[in-house]
């Protein structure tokens, strides 16, 4: 589970990149969302405690950084199971990842009432992966997973 | 005698570097010290969202510092880690330019600092991502992404200050005052520098130079902001010959370090 998002699984957000079995030991290796997320140490020790729980003894955990994860590799259950916790899912394709300024805001829907007649309030929210949007028609404020 | 009373435990320090472990510390040391001076923002940003994203930016740079650190760490080896390389080098040690550490002044030079830097650190780790060492590649390629949303930020603030009200302009025009003599160091390469873009690891930064001054160009026009005649520029931070602003930082960063070895959290 992500601490911060307890809605996503690890699986769900695409951050494991490859699990190697070894004789006697389990590989592995998860790549970091944003450089700086403090949610990844935890991440990488809840796995660990995890497979410890079960029984498996030898762990090692390894950090791969390229390819550099992006919102894509989010599983289509994961972006609903976000949905259903109140943050909106990443939009597919990557509409505002460059350096152009004043872009018209992205279509971003609603999670509570499927607007998509909403406005960005601020481009960095709560955690590095989050923006902070409000809905127009039903004025909820909400966060949204924003493409990466 | 000198360097004993700076380093009081020497068998903590990492050994001297190569020009390899140096290049690193240097793009490391700038992405901390000016996460350092953003955090400082936390809790006394002009409006609660740019709170949070001056420290969301202060976040993404320690990110890319402790990769860089810990890349440098694995080289060095030994018992050498990124705790080591951030908190217990001294000031000649750190190897970061002299534009990020300058004091954050009020929020136009803050905003115009990051401006200046993220348009650099923009187009440096757009090479970087060729660089022949893989890791620093990767490193590059991963922190891309975010750089991409400190320039954008930074860009859009800078034209709304700019092209504000009177005291908005006034403001622009005094940051670019204080900050301008210290953006000709991002360009002049440090002898690590020039060997890492010899062997492909690093970057030749004369080429990044005339489409940072297109950046800062456009975007100061569209922000009614005049283009800086040219002016004698300060060096130095690369080689660790840092303004007095340094030691300040690196005593408040590196108290607990310092006073509580080896403490956790």
């Amino acid at each position: 589970m992500d601490p911060e998002v307890p809605a996503l699984s690890v699986i769900d957000l695409g951050i494991i990149r490859d699990i190697l079995i070894h004789e006697n030991e389990i590989e592995i290796s998860i790549t970091p969302t944003y450089s700086g997320c403090p949610a990844m140490d935890v991440i990488s020790m809840n796995i660990k405690m995890e497979l410890l729980a079960n029984g498996f003894n030898n762990v090692k955990i390894t950090t791969a950084l390229s390819p550099a994860w992006t919102t894509d590799w989010m599983t289509e259950e994961g972006k609903q199971k976000l949905k259903e916790y109140g943050i909106a899912p990443p939009n597919p394709k990557q509409q505002v990842c460059h350096t152009d300024l004043f872009v018209p805001d992205e279509a971003v829907q609603c999670p509570l009432c499927n607007s998509y007649h909403t406005h960005r309030v601020s481009e960095f929210g709560s955690t590095p992966c989050k923006s902070l949007y409000q809905c127009n028609d039903c004025k909820e404020p909400f966060d949204y997973f924003k493409c990466h | 005698m000198k360097e004993n009373l700076l380093n009081t435990d020497s068998s903590k320090v990492p050994p001297p570097e190569g020009f390899r472990e140096a290049y690193i510390l240097h793009l490391a040391d700038n992405a901390l010290i000016l996460a350092q001076r953003n955090a400082e923002w936390c809790g006394h940003g002009p409006v609660l969202e740019q709170d949070i994203a001056i420290t969301n930016i202060s976040l993404d740079l320690i990110g890319q510092a402790r990769n860089f650190y810990q890349y440098a760490a694995q080289i060095t080896g030994g018992d050498c880690d990124e705790d080591k390389l951030a908190y217990l080098r001294a000031e000649r040690e750190f190897k970061n330019c002299l534009l990020v550490e300058l004091p954050n002044g009020d929020w136009g030079q803050t905003i115009l600092r990051q401006f200046f830097f993220s348009t650099y650190q923009f187009l440096l780790y757009t090479e970087l991502q060729k660089s022949s060492d893989e890791q620093i590649a990767a490193i590059a390629a991963k922190s891309l992404k975010e750089v991409t949303y400190h320039l954008r930020w930074s860009s859009e603030w800078v034209i709304r200050l700019g092209d504000g009200t009177e005291e908005s302009n006034q403001r622009m025009l005094r940051a670019i005052e204080n900050l301008w003599m210290y953006t000709g160091e991002l360009f002049q390469s440090s002898p690590y520098e020039i060997q890492s873009a010899n062997n492909g690891t690093g970057v030749e930064l004369s080429l990044l130079k005339c489409k940072w001054d297109e950046k800062v160009e456009r975007v100061f026009a569209e922000a009614g902001l005049p283009y800086p005649e040219k002016v004698y520029h300060q060096t130095g931070g690369k080689e660790g010959r840092h303004t007095e602003h340094l030691g300040y930082i690196l005593a408040e960063m590196q108290y607990m370090q310092r006073v509580y070895p080896d403490s956790e959290w």
